[in-house]
């Protein structure tokens, strides 16, 4: 099974990747960094979209949700979050760096939990919807969550809150001065970032590939294949479904988190719920590569940026019309995606068996010859069964 | 009367069509029970309201005693009643033995029990189911791979992985060839006697429901037209009407 064998250096590359690339490419830290938090979004999408069949729009929803809960974390222990937002900019604040770090963590760990939070609620509402239904429900809760947060001054209504700024490298502790060196600020900080977003794709990434082999990954599949079927034979579905979205949104927020203090300034439609950029294009890039696949979205990720990133510098002004054409081709005519596609072609590196002699021929011979086998002559006439 | 599924004075119309009125019978424990009549006489509909597909109007239905007509399907799936589908549900991108895996039961499970990994004791169990109903060979092909009948006897595999104690089968031999039928009543058989499963089976096939079945319901009209052992349905003059229409 070429597919397992693959899988192992596959990951080996992807890491030394991750690991060289901040000391080979110094001048794309910021660049890579994003190809993780991309990564994160297909991989997380295709939780929803791709493993459960449930096509979401709004997962973006979570991404700004985190992006907003740790900015308001990092901010409201050490300063009124109203005075700080305000855009008249009476209140003039530094952060040390022991305060910037603790309401880093702080917030990272709290746009999880209450993505998880929002998750499980809105959870309540959504899944009653099916199909194109939930995509447009979902699509509507971002869109909401944008325009809501848009006219809450308390976090900056639409003028949006600028984060608290990286503690340059001379007055950093010298504990963090030491694994960094005596660099500039904003080097520290791309790099600072560009690990903390590498090491939340590798924990997405071995996350799900485990949860992929357990049970839940099966009846994950098994929603997507026939909600209605696995709802007869007993599977609380509702559970499963919230679960799923709870750990897409648990990532999500923590990617939210590290976005907005990579830009270092949020503001509601078009940073933290840019539904038409970002949440499109972790759909895109879930189906470039190959949805309801663990790879597939790794795939479509790194492709997509790489894409994106070519034609935003060599083609500018044509940057949306080549993305647009790729949703086109991809959504018309390539919708099983890179691995998809792998799969149907060579069903045997992935360990997927194909009945050569019946498959595409429906009729009852082929069980018939089967069962008889199994019933004439015991199970050990096993010619009929076509390998 | 205690049986095992008991149904009383059940009405569900859809619009103004009565599709069920004052529908009475029961289940006994451990039997195989027909349910026949002409189509559009309403046996789905009885069905479905039995495993809370749709709620029902008015009426009762109890399950070992409990009052089930105000649950919802994984419910009482989890209490142990599970149906079959006349037109086949399987989940078609996963392979038989992990559709086989997907069928075992939610009774009792915990939250961590979502996470397990497959076990080795269901995975010889579905295979040993897999090879009583005759797809050992398919057992790692795709579900949507096999052919209608294929299908449906892995959906009756499945249905047997869940260890029910009553199962509910719409129409099982629909859409089967006739070689296939045999087998598949000497399974039905087999699950009633060898694993204790109590059958309650919609067939339009009479040979093969006069044969398989203990007691027979009929429904014509939505209502509930004659009921008794095969024999004595088989000579009854309002059954025979009722199929051939002498109204």
């Amino acid at each position: 099974m070429i597919g397992r064998r693959i899988e192992k250096p596959g990951c080996l590359a992807l890491a030394v990747f991750g690991v060289i690339a901040p000391m080979v490419f110094p001048a794309y830290v910021q660049q890579i960094a994003m190809l993780w938090i991309m990564i994160v979004f297909a991989l997380t999408w295709d939780t929803m979209g791709g493993q459960m069949g449930y096509n979401s729009l709004g997962n973006i929803f979570f991404f700004g949700a985190g992006m907003y809960i740790a900015a308001v974390c990092q901010i409201w222990p050490w300063y009124d979050v109203g005075q700080y937002t305000d855009p008249s900019g009476i209140l003039t604040t530094s952060f040390t760096p022991d305060q910037y770090f603790l309401g880093l963590a702080l917030g990272v760990v709290l746009a999880a939990l209450g993505s998880v939070v929002l998750a499980v609620v809105f959870g309540l509402i959504v899944f009653g919807l099916r199909g194109p239904y939930f995509a447009i429900g979902t699509l509507g809760l971002a869109i909401a969550a944008g325009e809501l947060i848009g006219a809450w001054d308390w976090v900056g209504g639409g003028g949006g809150i600028r984060l608290p700024v990286f503690p340059s490298g001379t007055d950093a502790d010298p504990l963090f001065r030491v694994p960094f060196g005596d660099i500039q600020s904003a080097d520290l900080q791309g790099v600072f970032f560009y690990w903390t977003c590498f090491a939340l794709a590798v924990l997405t990434f071995l996350f799900l590939r485990w949860l992929y082999r357990t049970r839940f990954g099966l009846m994950l599949n098994a929603i997507r294949d026939d909600e209605a079927k696995a709802e007869a034979l007993g599977v609380r579905t509702q559970l499963y479904k919230t679960v799923a979205w709870s750990i897409s949104a648990f990532f999500l927020g923590i990617s939210g988190a590290l976005f907005g203090n990579i830009i270092g300034f949020m503001e509601p439609l078009e940073v933290a719920f840019p539904t038409v950029t970002f949440g499109i294009f972790m759909v895109l890039m879930a189906l470039l590569g190959g949805k309801g696949t663990l790879w597939g979205p790794v795939i479509g990720a790194t492709l997509f940026h790489i894409i994106k990133e070519v034609t935003w510098t060599h083609l500018l002004g044509w940057q949306w019309v080549v993305l647009g054409l790729l949703i086109v081709v991809t959504v018309v005519f390539f919708q099983q995606g890179i691995v998809g596609w792998l799969q149907e072609k060579r069903p045997e590196w992935f360990g997927i068996e194909v009945d050569r002699g019946t498959a595409g021929q429906r009729v009852d011979a082929a069980a018939a010859d089967g069962l008889d086998a199994v019933l004439d002559t015991g199970e050990d006439a096993a010619g009929e069964g076509v390998r | 009367m205690s049986a095992l599924i008991e149904v009383a004075d059940v009405s569900k119309s859809f619009g103004g069509v009565v599709a069920n009125n004052a529908i009475g019978l029961g289940v006994e424990e451990g039997s195989i029970t027909g349910l026949i009549g002409p189509n559009g006489s309403g046996k789905t509909t009885l069905f479905n309201s039995i495993v809370g597909f749709h709620p029902i109007d008015s009426g009762s239905i109890r399950f070992e005693g409990v009052e089930i007509s105000k649950m919802r399907v994984p419910q009482i799936a989890r209490l142990g009643m599970l149906r079959t589908f006349q037109q086949t549900r399987i989940f078609r991108k996963l392979n038989c033995v992990e559709n086989m895996h997907a069928a075992l039961s939610h009774r009792g499970g915990t939250f961590r029990s979502m996470f397990a990994r497959k076990s080795g004791e269901a995975e010889e169990r579905a295979e040993g189911l897999l090879d009583f109903v005759g797809l050992y060979q398919k057992r790692k092909l795709r579900a949507g791979d096999l052919s209608f009948g294929q299908q449906k006897l892995l959906e009756f595999a499945m249905a047997l992985m869940n260890e029910p104690k009553v199962l509910l089968l719409d129409e099982p031999t629909a859409g089967i060839n006739p070689t296939l039928i045999n087998g598949l009543i000497d399974r039905l058989r087999l699950a009633n006697e060898q694993f204790g499963v109590t059958l309650f089976v919609i067939e339009h096939n009479m040979r093969v429901i006069m044969n398989l079945a203990e007691h027979i319901y009929c429904l014509a009209h939505g209502e509930l037209l004659a009921d008794g052992p095969p024999e004595a349905l088989q000579n009854d003059q309002r059954v025979i009407d009722a199929y051939l229409g002498a109204h």
